[in-house]
């Protein structure tokens, strides 16, 4: 049975919920705006900074002084590369832990997830060295690599919650049909876990585009993506909010885009299983 | 048929021949995103039509994150970079540790005698030139002239800190937002530290004695300290333990600043367009306590060459390019002599044209000033004006930075933030073997 709710929790609800987004996105609605104005403007104060003429001009200027295209593709490459490559090992991986697990399955859970409570800068010499002799350095594919084990832990963890929702009879079911383990796992299992796989994509491709640390440690020209192109305009002496925002709001448009489309997709992958 | 297909084949064997006698060297410059080094990508077209067999890849990125990078990729002997852009800090460092390839066979043409004594001293390790500087600068007085003949003062070429906090106190009007001094407050070892280090000399205070022991538990940095938090309280603007050397600026630029005690390259900002005083703005040395030392630093970003680069020839070349005479004129002759690299030759500062540049002799003068070999009173055993250049100084100085910051913010107090700033580089500099 419903709930009643009277018009006024409606709206109080509903002016909150409003003001909290307002105040988690007025980051980058900041940001948007200071790209819109010249360096001298974009230092003002909030009024003073609306009033002032706009500009594209560091949108114009970030265009001449970098490669965008270079490393927008780079973050693509990466994002998408690692994701899929994650997948291809999470999905079976989860499947185990799932549907056969051992007495260690929740150790090695734990396990896998406490690597990312260690601070990535503690391996970074070792990493580099690494790198560096199998000539990975400032390649895409030695960031495809690292991007996916660094992600691994959270996508097995994000599929092996999804998979525990899925009933053990229905492939159980399709065991007593004859099905081999790759049928299981690619015919049945995964339509079933469609949207769950779907959420964890998105997030890890969100994951992926703003990693970092490893981005800039690993990379110099030919496969720097945009977390390099936002740092190239960062200035010790010197203004640089606008080129600087301008070049974050180019950066985080992609991923915004892609995200506003499928935020159906992400709440209902994210919530899958919440109810019984 | 058959001779269309010999012909095209011969076409091809050729064009593959002449490629290969233009192959390309791809060089990697790693570099920071200043005007001047941005300035510079942008002339890069005379460079290609100079050597057209060289390729030059930019990696810019923020000072910080540049500096750990390149430092990880030297210390491993990554490769990844050719040349790198580095400061008068790590340079000695680095240069001991041979990491760098020394730059004694650069061409005639480059004339190392023309480069400034006091910036090549602070790039030269036992008598080797390790990186070739691309801008130098010291730091100096701003000051708005309207407001100082306005309170009726003149300021002196060479003022004194007592002089500064006159003109500070004369100037200041917070009911218009206008604060007599604007000073670096924000924590960091190249930040508050480059500051208060600088100013601690002329009041003669040192980092360490000669056997590596703290100074800070010694009277001269008390009162260094103590004239800092007194300037900054009355004269200063609020929030100032935030403010670094851009919020300073845009501070400065907007009118809220009667002085301004910063980075000599911060004069053509200031004159500059998006400068609201542009033309109301006046320079004097840093201050001084007549103890023999003035109150201005020396910093250079230089060109120089990690001992793992495999293309030390083309980077070599790329760095006689960036450096020498020709580029200062190149420069000049397409955005003006103001926008040319200041400080680091001398011919530079010979030069007429040059001389009508509103801040270029108080450069020189500020940059001569320095002495980075000899930066205290009390003499020291390491080189350096606003650092030591000891690889421990990065840690310590910007944990000293943070106690400095905290004491400005009035969440500590003066004493116990010099208490716990000897105590924080005692205990770094026994752990890092200096004191036994």
């Amino acid at each position: 049975m419903a709930r009643r709710v009277s018009n006024g929790q409606k709206a109080l609800t509903t002016v909150l919920a409003w003001a909290v987004g307002l105040l988690i996105f007025f980051p980058i609605l900041w940001t948007v705006l200071m790209s819109f104005h010249a360096e001298g403007d974009a230092i003002k104060s909030p009024f003073e900074m609306l009033s002032s003429p706009w500009t594209l001009a560091s949108y114009g200027e970030v265009q001449e002084r970098s490669n965008y295209t270079l490393h927008f593709f780079n973050s693509v490459v990466i994002s998408v590369g690692s994701t899929v490559l994650a997948l291809v090992i999470a999905i079976p991986g989860a499947w185990a832990m799932a549907f056969v697990p051992g007495r260690k399955t929740k150790d090695l859970l734990m396990w896998m997830l406490s690597t990312k409570m260690m601070p990535a800068v503690g391996v970074l010499i070792p990493m580099y060295l690494g790198f560096k002799n199998l000539g990975l350095l400032d390649t895409r594919t030695g960031l495809v690599i690292i991007m996916t084990l660094i992600n691994l832990p959270i996508i097995i963890w994000m599929l092996y919650t999804y998979f525990k929702e899925i009933p053990g009879e229905i492939l159980e079911a399709a065991r007593m049909d004859g099905a081999s383990l790759r049928s299981e796992i690619i015919h049945v299992l995964t339509p079933m876990a469609v949207p769950g796989i779907a959420s964890t994509v998105l997030l890890n491709i969100i994951l992926a585009w703003n990693e970092a640390f490893w981005t800039l440690q690993l990379t110099t020209h030919n496969a720097a993506p945009l977390t390099t192109f936002i740092a190239s305009y960062s200035s010790p002496e010197g203004l640089f909010y606008a080129k600087l925002s301008a070049a974050s709001t180019m950066a985080i448009a992609p991923i915004l885009i892609m995200g506003w489309f499928s935020q159906k997709q992400l709440v209902r992958g994210l919530t899958f299983g919440a109810v019984k | 048929m058959t001779v269309t297909l010999r012909a095209l084949l011969g076409a091809s064997a050729l064009l593959a021949l002449s490629g290969a006698a233009m192959a390309e060297t791809e060089i990697t410059v790693a570099t920071v995103n200043n005007g001047d080094m941005v300035r510079m990508q942008g002339l890069m077209d005379d460079f290609y039509k100079k050597h057209p067999d060289i390729k030059v890849n930019w990696v810019t990125l923020e000072e910080n994150v540049l500096r750990q990078k390149v430092t990880t990729d030297i210390a491993t002997k990554g490769g990844q970079f050719d040349v790198l852009t580095i400061g008068t800090y790590e340079v000695p460092i680095w240069g001991k540790q041979g990491w760098l390839v020394p730059l004694d066979d650069l061409p005639a043409s480059y004339d190392k005698a023309d480069l400034l004594p006091a910036i090549a001293g602070g790039l030269t390790v036992d008598g080797h030139l390790m990186a070739s500087p691309f801008y130098g600068e010291s730091s100096m007085v701003m000051y708005r002239t309207d407001l100082m003949e306005k309170a009726g003062l003149k300021m002196p070429e060479k003022p004194t800190w007592d002089d500064i906090k006159k003109a500070a106190a004369a100037m200041t009007d917070k009911s218009k937002e206008q604060y007599g001094i604007c000073l670096r407050g924000k924590a960091g070892w190249g930040e508050n530290m480059a500051f208060l280090t600088a100013m601690s000399n002329s009041f003669g205070a040192r980092w360490f004695d000669e056997n590596w022991k703290p100074q800070f538990d010694q009277a001269a940095w008390h009162d260094t300290l103590a004239f800092y938090l007194d300037l900054m309280t009355n004269y200063g603007p609020p929030g100032a333990s935030n403010n670094g050397f851009n919020e300073n600026l845009a501070l400065f630029q907007q009118g809220h600043c009667g002085m301004w005690i910063d980075a000599t390259v911060a004069a053509s900002f200031v004159t500059g367009k998006d400068s609201t005083v542009a033309d109301k703005v006046g320079f004097a040395l840093a201050p001084d306590m007549g103890k023999g030392k003035r109150g201005n630093w020396l910093w250079a970003w230089a060109l120089a060459i990690p001992a793992g680069s495999q293309k030390v020839d083309a980077a070599k070349t790329f760095i006689d390019w960036a450096t020498n005479k020709d580029y200062l004129a190149l420069v000049a002759s397409k955005e003006g002599w103001a926008n040319v690299p200041p400080g680091t030759r001398t011919s530079l500062y010979a030069n007429p044209e040059y001389a009508k540049v509103p801040f270029a002799k108080m450069t020189l003068d500020s940059i001569n000033s320095a002495d980075p070999t000899h930066p205290t009173v009390d003499p020291v055993p390491y080189v350096g004006v606003q650092f030591a250049a000891i690889p421990e100084f990065q840690g310590i100085g910007t944990q000293v930075g943070q106690i400095f910051s905290a004491v400005l913010a009035g969440t500590t107090s003066l004493e116990d933030g010099l208490k716990q700033a000897q105590d924080s580089t005692t205990a770094a500099m026994t752990k890092a073997g200096y004191i036994k």
